[in-house]
């Protein structure tokens, strides 16, 4: 049966790519905005970049941001394939019901109960130990890799339920230790996995307001955060602006990684 | 394989160590402190509650938990309502993604398959930018001087601007705006699956397209469906950012009323009463939720 | 002869089932040995339980006299040639090859003289840095078996090696491997359910059901005495027929036919109830009454099957059974036609006395 160019079915889906797109357009139009209102268009410029760019505390809050996704990634990343791997490769060994729990349950948790846990968990430490005093950086890597390792746990125990078992298993037979098998064959086969969900962490963690705000010490407040003040206060075109610079940084980054894997995924 | 190497068992605990060992530290001990300082009392101090051990001269000589905060939780109709209204939202909500979502799954996964990765990422692009943007874009829209409003009143449809911004309305649709990739995801994944032969043997079978799609179609996609909801559903409940900035004063999310507990009023122990409370709540579909992932993973 | 593999009384269950139930049989130097099933037989695990991917919950392997049995895969002087071939999709049809000499520590040129000598001998010289999905199905089945060839194992494994190829791909393939065999005297043991491509290729052939092996023996004596019903209905065209041993020396009795049977060979006592078949190829047909046949049957044609070279005949006799014969075209003689009525004989010979 040949799909109707205008079903039912089409026609929502080109509605809510509309719905999907349409915000991000307009507020990528109205960052070159010239008026101070925001809604009203007097003409072209390219001030509020400016402004942006000489506005410390965005830019200090980028920095601390960029650096927490950096690390919280590679962390979930090594987290997330060990526990795909494990959940993908070792058949139903003990606990494999819990592990899938407690590896699928922070996918759905809502972000004020993770991250009020998470505070109360270092507050603990923090007396009990002295760890991590008056939290910062660290505890928010931390509680971000604690969330995005279950996304690259998802993608990476699919990719290699999708590979199958006869390659590693070919490798074995003709002479490759375990442990070989895992670096010569599994791992690279992983590889454009473990790259998709380092940079879905990666971008999760940039992106995350309600854990950092509650796991946050008075040093490392994130870009989400000061983003989230200042729309409190009302719409600023340099907001406008920042959002634009996100969007196309995410985009660029996305059509980065598609380039790169495009190799990886013609190996199928 | 039952004893493939010897060595074996040991390289597994090796690789399992290190996920587990992550999630017990931090994500079932955390649980177990949000418990526990439910059970304390809040205290202007370092940090803001009781200790639940009482001590004298360090030595502990008894128990100090209070079950106060449930009572209050339980006694005061805030709380009650906000719980309340909250699942109320997240249910409709998540069935207004559905029925966005659903069409959406269902033409991709019919399209040409060169155009199905384009539009599979289309509907996924959004999902990679930054969430608390696309909410800000959504408040630009709205608010009475928005371009929405803006624009009716050029055209002259309208006098006065539209209240749309701090409205129910908004809420929704940002929830439906902000979730729909969640939704359209699984969806996709199981529709794509169907084997198009199905289609054509019931409709060589005489059934028309509708009667095809009710009675192969929607019954095999339903794990998607269940799978996409339950994604929607349980983290849209305890949520804050959209109830926050879209929704108005009348607008009653437990997320919000948590946020405040613990940033406005500082009340630590009553925020935590509040969070077991809330998971208490979402337990259920939490649970079916890891059910239905752990079914998925073993067939494939 | 000495066995290069014993399989000792191995038994490898999956739950409740006995994939391989008992089986022992040795593999000789130089030999090629199929076993033969159909799915589900348990012929892929004993092939994956001598490569070392399976263990047997009973039972030993020897290879080469040495018990191998708790042995991992990459300890093991055998290479298995998998069904999917399961090349490695990152790396070139080279670097496939490669990989197994790599872990016997290989390098350098040495390393590169190997594996252009493997892939010279598939005739897939030129195609070393092509990725496997660059390939058509037919090559990659070559790469895959440079890739054991490779390591000159004691014993290839090859896990339904035509599986994936068309019929004509598949009877050149199948003189390839034997050509290969014979020029690099490895021993050969692959798995299949096609009972004509383990006619052709193997000396000796394994017939498994169930877990067990039914009959090994070379292909001639399995097609022309085989062990039992089974076998014999596996293996070829048959008619199988339930009888009883007569009363007088030598014949047996089947009602199917009206008629006694006489035999060759030693037989159970009369009144024993046995099985007795014969091929339909060895069956002479003929419209008139045949003279001086010791016996005959007649019956009328109820079906015809052309099959080119001949046509395959069921008739029905007085007695109520059905033979099937394998009627050739013979130069002038005009075909035989439904409801004609015509006389079928066999020598004694052609008689194979099963039990029942």
């Amino acid at each position: 049966m040949t799909p109707r160019r205008f079903s039912a079915a089409n026609i929502v889906l080109g509605a809510g790519l509309a719905f999907l797109y349409l915000p991000l357009v307009v507020v990528m139009i109205y960052s070159f905005n010239a008026s101070r209102l925001v809604t009203v268009w007097t003409g072209f410029s390219a001030e509020w970049y400016g402004a942006l760019l000489a506005d410390r505390q965005i830019l200090d809050a980028a920095g601390n941001s960029l650096m927490v996704a950096l690390f919280s990634a590679t962390l979930a990343a090594i987290l997330g394939t060990a526990a795909g791997y494990a959940l993908a490769r070792f058949g139903r060994f003990r606990g494999r019901t819990a592990l899938t729990g407690v590896i699928a349950a922070p996918l759905v948790l809502p972000d004020v109960i993770a991250g009020l846990s998470l505070l109360l968990l270092f507050v603990a430490f923090e007396q009990a130990f002295t760890w991590m005093p008056g939290r910062g950086i660290l505890t928010i890597v931390i509680a971000h890799a604690g969330f995005t390792m279950a996304y690259v746990a998802v993608i990476v125990q699919a990719r290699l339920a999708g590979m199958a078992r006869d390659v590693e298993e070919a490798a074995a037979d003709l002479g490759a230790q375990p442990f070989t098998v895992f670096l010569a064959i599994t791992l690279p086969m992983m590889r454009p996995a473990i790259a998709a969900g380092w940079l879905l962490a990666f971008v999760l963690s940039l992106d995350d307001l309600v854990i950092a705000s509650f796991v946050s010490g008075p040093q490392s407040t994130t870009l989400p955060m000061v983003v989230y003040s200042s729309i409190r206060l009302g719409v600023s075109p340099k907001i406008n602006a920042l959002a634009t610079i996100l969007i196309v940084v995410t985009l660029a980054l996305l059509t980065a990684a598609a380039w790169i894997g495009r190799g990886a995924f013609k190996q199928k | 394989m039952s004893r493939p190497y010897f060595t074996e068992t040991w390289r597994r605990r090796m690789v399992l160590a290190l996920p587990w060992l992550w999630a017990a530290l931090f994500f079932l001990l955390p649980l177990a402190f949000v418990v526990k300082i439910s059970l304390a009392e809040a205290r202007m101090s370092v940090p803001p509650y009781t200790d639940l051990l009482a001590r004298v001269d360090g030595a502990v000589v008894g128990l100090n938990a209070t079950l106060a905060n449930y009572q209050l939780l339980f006694s005061d109709a805030l709380y009650v309502k906000a719980y309340l209204s909250s699942l109320k939202i997240a249910l409709v909500a998540t069935a207004f993604t559905l029925l966005l979502g659903y069409p959406m799954a269902y033409a991709i996964a019919r399209a040409p398959a060169a155009r199905r990765t384009l539009l599979l990422v289309l509907v996924m692009l959004p999902f990679w930018t930054s969430f608390l943007v696309r909410i800000y874009a959504w408040m630009g829209l709205l608010r009475p001087t928005g371009i929405i409003n803006t624009a009716l009143q050029t055209l002259g449809l309208i006098d006065e601007p539209l209240a749309m911004l701090n409205t129910p309305g908004a809420v929704y649709l940002g929830i439906v705006y902000a979730y729909l990739p969640f939704m359209v995801l699984p969806l996709y994944a199981r529709l794509e699956k169907l084997d198009p032969a199905l289609l054509e043997a019931a409709a060589d079978l005489g059934a028309r397209p509708w009667r095809a799609f009710r009675e192969v179609t929607l019954p095999l996609s339903l794990p998607g469906v269940l799978a996409g909801c339950l994604l929607v559903f349980i983290p849209v409940t305890g949520e804050f950012v959209i109830p926050d900035l879209l929704g108005g004063p009348d607008t009653l999310m437990i997320g919000k009323v948590l946020w405040n507990e613990f940033f406005s009023n500082r009340d630590w122990p009553m925020s935590a009463a509040v969070t077991v409370v809330l998971l208490i709540v979402l337990v259920a579909p939490i649970m079916l939720f890891q059910a239905l992932q752990s079914r998925t993973e073993i067939r494939s | 002869m000495s066995s290069v593999i014993r399989i000792d009384a191995v038994t490898k269950r999956f739950g409740s089932v006995a994939a391989v139930d008992g089986v022992s049989l040795d593999i000789f130097e130089n030999e090629f040995i199929a076993l033969l099933g159909a799915s589900g037989c348990g012929k892929t695990t004993l092939l994956r339980i001598v490569a070392g991917l399976e263990h047997p919950d009973t039972g030993r392997i020897f290879i080469d006299g040495k018990d191998m049995t708790g042995e991992a895969p990459y300890a093991r002087p055998v290479n298995m040639m998998f069904q999917s071939y399961a090349l490695f999709p990152h790396m070139t049809v080279a670097g496939n090859v490669a990989f197994g000499l790599k872990q016997d520590g290989l390098s350098g040129a040495a390393l590169e003289e190997r594996v252009k000598d493997a892939l010279v001998a598939v005739e897939m010289a030129g195609l070393g840095e092509r990725k496997p999905h660059q390939l058509s199905g037919g090559q990659r089945q070559r790469v895959a078996l440079a890739r054991c060839l490779a390591k000159r194992p004691r014993v290839l494994l090859l896990d339904e090696p035509m599986a994936a190829l068309d019929k004509h791909l598949r009877e050149r393939t199948q003189l390839e491997l034997m050509a290969l065999r014979a020029r690099l005297g490895i021993t050969f043991v692959v798995v299949t359910h096609d009972q004509s491509e383990a006619m052709a290729m193997a000396d000796r052939v394994a017939v498994m059901d169930g877990g067990r092996i039914l009959q090994v023996d070379t292909p001639r004596n399995i097609y022309e005495r085989p062990a039992n019903a089974r076998v014999a209905g596996f293996f070829g065209d048959i008619n199988l027929w339930s009888a009883v041993v007569g009363d007088r020396p030598g014949t047996v009795r089947v009602p199917a036919l009206g008629f006694e049977m006489p035999t060759r060979g030693l037989l159970p006592p009369s009144g024993t109830a046995v099985s007795v078949a014969v091929r339909p190829e060895r069956i002479a047909m003929s419209r008139a009454p045949l003279s001086g046949a010791e016996h005959a049957v007649t019956g009328t044609v109820q079906e015809t099957v052309y099959l080119g070279t001949a046509s395959t005949c069921f008739v029905k006799t007085q007695a109520g059974g059905t033979v099937r014969v394998l009627a050739p075209h013979a130069d002038g003689a005009s075909a035989f036609n439904k409801g004609e009525t015509v006389h079928l004989s066999w020598p004694s010979t052609a008689v194979t006395v099963l039990d029942a």
